[in-house]
């Protein structure tokens, strides 16, 4: 047995209820306790951890004081003084973050027939996209539609998604299938090319479509390998720290921040792609995150300061099951697909609380509750607290083997630290996940900013107050395909006026004249996980915050 | 969500390119050069094993043997030296997936060094995801490409092979193109998929879109809380069985 003591003892009751587990069925939420769920449980009603903003598009509005902190800061740089006349990089379209969203639009920009460059913050392909375990979806099997897809995005949205960016999602996901199949990406099949398809949590049809339990990475370094086989340019380690936009408004580039020289570098493009995922590592109310190291809401806060407009910014999504044990791996995912295999959701007594399949928020607030008022959580030895996972149920299920099959990057992550995931269960608790919000974008993935187009985790509207699972990978594809062209096109027909930072300069007056008197600079680009105490010593000794 | 427990850490040394520091016992190699004052920009990216940027080489104290792993998913031990291999410079070819053909002149037209192997199994000793990287290397170079595909399906992509390699063939960059060639040319491509694509550009689904996009918010509220759901189905989940 690899758990501790405490735990091992509740282990036993999980196994003890599986036999009866296996017939009894759970039933869903009614509309109305769903509700009334969300409002007690899910951490999005804390009303106290956000905050109005006081300045920009959005001013008055709620978002995660995490996120405000940022936005309520100053540029890393001086506008007054930047050189912009000295240029380092020349394109048509620049693509900001080398995800899978930005590797889309690149693809699809160079089709079109104009220059492209990416830049990114990490490695190209260090990203939220590498990460993603579960799936993609799309309606293609004869028994879905496209219509339906639309009914389960707009009710996991919460029915306040904007509906034509919903209709480009559903209605180009079967063709964005075919366009990963013909690049070669190895979808899990039957012999005679039928797709395996399962369900995911709000879905009414299985249209979950994977490769194994590394979707993301499949999908990340088959469009990596092609854009290099394109010979698209990516710029790695130079993070985009601010926009530039000419007299007219028009957004005509970037600066960049080399993270290895700490050199400041122009990047003059006709049209500017922004796909820079999501704000995980911001740790919202102190939750932990299963984003990549990256995941730090510069997109948002560079475009805020541009002028770009958000949407549903005061709605995070806590993905239901983080690792709550061991330690070592606390809030890294374990993917939906566990679940939407058959695993069950069981408290300290082996007992169902939830229907395993509702909407993420839902059941994130469930084990919330389960841990909290209710009292039956499964405490750890180093205080962190969850519920169980009762993965063994799969093969139970499906039959022996299917566990190890189907979900490899699962396996191998929990034997790394001596725990069976097809024997034992494991134990889960939220973990922060996804950005549901972001820029607000039309069907063609422009904003309000000339020139200045949006893709992916960065981009909001699509996913409503709540993304389903598997409909992010396929918004980053649909969004980003869709990005590079029009850049593309923006790029072709632009004249290029002279770039400023007057809106960097503007907004710095705003905050001023807003009373916000802070040394706060942003992005952040990236977190600082290094000891408290090296910390204050890097600074002579004084106590830093 | 935390109950605070106070205890006591235990501490243990870690020499970080040979400089010692003392961090707590429990720790991953990446969070104890992190604890260190470390502020990593190379050698790091998704921190949960995906996305093989941590590569790692370290060796144990009175232990001839150099071993290594993913800083992410390895815990410390004491009295371990670490160093990381943040870049490992491999060959990648370009190529136009579309023109190739799946077979062996294609794999030794592009990487004619796998043919060099020296059957060591060095690569298959390093492979932090446990991959019979030799294995699959050889698959590649005899055109056996849905095997080789297959056993490599599970690469991060961290290069420790390519590190290691005597016969210095960057075998990541092999297993992808082996695995594209699969995807592309030997899996068939989804039936389904066609005749929905092709009911899509007949404009088949337009009169059903019409219709959802004339209904009121209540009615689409409506007509989500009836919607029926698709039963699970309970066989296992297949999957071409390898040997
Ligand atoms: C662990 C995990 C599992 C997931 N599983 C699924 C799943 O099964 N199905 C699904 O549909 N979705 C899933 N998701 C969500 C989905 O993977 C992401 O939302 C999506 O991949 C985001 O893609 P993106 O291209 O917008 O952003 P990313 O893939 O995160 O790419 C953004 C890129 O921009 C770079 N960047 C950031 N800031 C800057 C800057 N200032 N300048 C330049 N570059 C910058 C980043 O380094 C990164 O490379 C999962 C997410 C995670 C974290
Ligand atoms: S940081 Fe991505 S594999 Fe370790």
């Amino acid at each position: 047995m690899p758990y501790p003591e405490v735990m091992a003892e509740s282990v036993k009751k999980v196994e003890a209820t599986r036999e009866r587990r296996l017939r009894e069925t759970f039933p869903r939420l009614t509309p109305q306790e769903k509700k009334a769920l969300l409002e007690s449980y899910h951490p999005d009603y804390r009303s106290e951890t956000f905050r109005p903003l006081a300045v920009g598009p959005n001013a008055g509005q709620k978002v995660p004081n995490e996120l405000a902190d940022l936005l309520e800061a100053f540029s890393r740089i001086d506008p007054d003084t930047f050189d912009l006349s000295r240029v380092d990089y020349e394109t048509d379209v620049l693509i900001i973050g080398g995800g899978g969203a930005g590797t889309a639009a690149a693809l699809t920009a160079q089709e079109a027939g104009t220059r492209v460059l990416i830049a990114t913050k990490l490695r190209w392909g260090d990203a939220n996209t590498i990460m993603a375990q579960g799936g993609i979806q799309a309606a293609d099997k004869p028994n879905d539609s496209p219509v339906r897809h639309y009914l389960d995005v707009m009710g996991g949205g919460g029915f306040v998604n904007i509906p034509q960016l919903v209709w480009a999602l559903v209605l180009d996901a079967p063709l964005v299938i075919r366009w990963l199949e013909q690049l070669g990406v190895m979808f899990d099949k039957e012999p005679d090319g039928t797709m395996i398809t399962v369900h995911g949590g709000g879905t009414s049809r299985r249209r979950m479509h994977s490769c194994r339990d590394y979707t993301g990475m499949e999908i990340m370094r088959t469009l990596r390998d092609e854009a290099r086989n394109r010979g698209i340019q990516a710029l790695e380690f130079r993070p985009a720290v601010e926009l530039l936009l000419d007299d007219a408004g028009n957004c005509v580039g970037a600066i960049l921040y080399d993270l290895e020289t700490e050199e400041y570098l122009v990047v003059r493009a006709k049209s500017v792609v922004l796909a820079t995922g999501g704000m995980g590592r911001l740790h919202v109310q102190g939750f932990p995150t299963t984003n990549h190291y990256g995941a730090t809401a510069d997109g948002l806060v560079i475009a805020y300061r541009a002028g770009a407009e958000m949407i549903f910014m005061d709605t995070v999504q806590y993905h239901p099951t983080g690792a709550a044990f061991p330690e070592q791996i606390l809030g890294q995912l374990v993917t939906e697909k566990v679940r939407g295999l058959g695993a069950h959701l069981v408290n300290c007594d082996g007992e169902r609380f939830i229907y395993e399949l509702e909407t993420r928020d839902a059941v994130s607030a469930a084990i919330i509750r389960e841990c909290t008022t209710v009292g039956k959580g499964v405490v750890t030895p180093t205080g962190m607290v969850g519920v169980w996972l009762d993965s063994p149920m799969i093969d139970l299920l499906r039959g022996e083997g299917t566990i190890r099959k189907a979900l490899p990057a699962m396996v191998r992550q929990y034997e790394r630290f001596g725990i069976d995931i097809t024997k034992e269960p494991i134990l889960v608790y939220p973990t922060q996940h996804y950005q549901n919000g972001g820029i607000v974008m039309k069907e063609d993935s422009s904003t309000s900013i000339p020139g200045l187009f949006v893709a992916g985790e960065v981009s909001g509207g699509v996913h409503g107050r709540n993304r389903l699972m598997g409909n992010s990978l396929l918004d980053i594809l649909v969004f980003g395909r869709r990005a590079g062209v029009s850049a593309a096109q923006w790029a072709k027909a632009a004249t290029l006026g002279t770039p400023t930072l007057r809106h960097v300069k503007e907004y710095h007056e705003q905050l001023i004249r807003a009373g916000i008197n802070t040394d706060r600079i942003s992005p952040l680009v990236l977190p600082d996980y290094t000891a408290p105490h090296t910390r204050i010593r890097r600074l002579g000794g004084v106590p830093v915050g | 969500m935390s109950v605070a427990i106070q205890r006591e850490v235990e501490q243990v040394d870690v020499f970080i390119m040979g400089k010692r520091y003392q961090v707590p016992k429990g720790l991953t190699i990446l969070k104890a050069l992190e604890y260190a004052g470390y502020r990593l920009v190379r050698g790091v990216g998704c921190r949960a094993g995906f996305c093989g940027a941590c590569a790692t080489v370290y060796r144990k104290e009175g232990d001839f043997r150099l071993r290594v792993g993913l800083a992410c998913q390895t815990v410390i031990e004491d009295r371990m030296y670490l160093t990381q291999i943040p870049f490992y410079p491999a060959v990648k070819k370009t190529y136009d997936i579309e023109q190739l053909r799946p077979d062996a002149d294609t794999i030794l037209r592009l990487y004619p060094e796998v043919t060099r192997c020296l059957q060591c199994n060095t690569c298959r000793k390093v492979c932090p995801q446990d991959l019979d990287v030799m294995r699959y290397i050889a698959a590649a170079a005899r055109g056996d490409i849905a095997k080789a595909a297959d056993l490599s399906f599970d690469c991060l992509q961290c290069g420790l092979c390519t590190s290691r390699c005597p016969a210095e063939i960057s075998h990541y960059n092999v297993a992808t193109l082996a695995r594209r060639l699969y995807g592309r040319h030997l899996a068939p491509p989804a039936p389904h998929l066609t005749a929905r694509i092709r009911e899509l550009t007949e404009g088949q689904f337009d009169k059903e879109v019409a219709q959802m996009r004339a209904l009121s918010p209540d009615q689409l509220q409506t007509l989500y809380a009836e919607r029926d759901i698709e039963p699970e189905e309970l066989v296992p989940v297949s999957k071409k069985d390898e040997d």
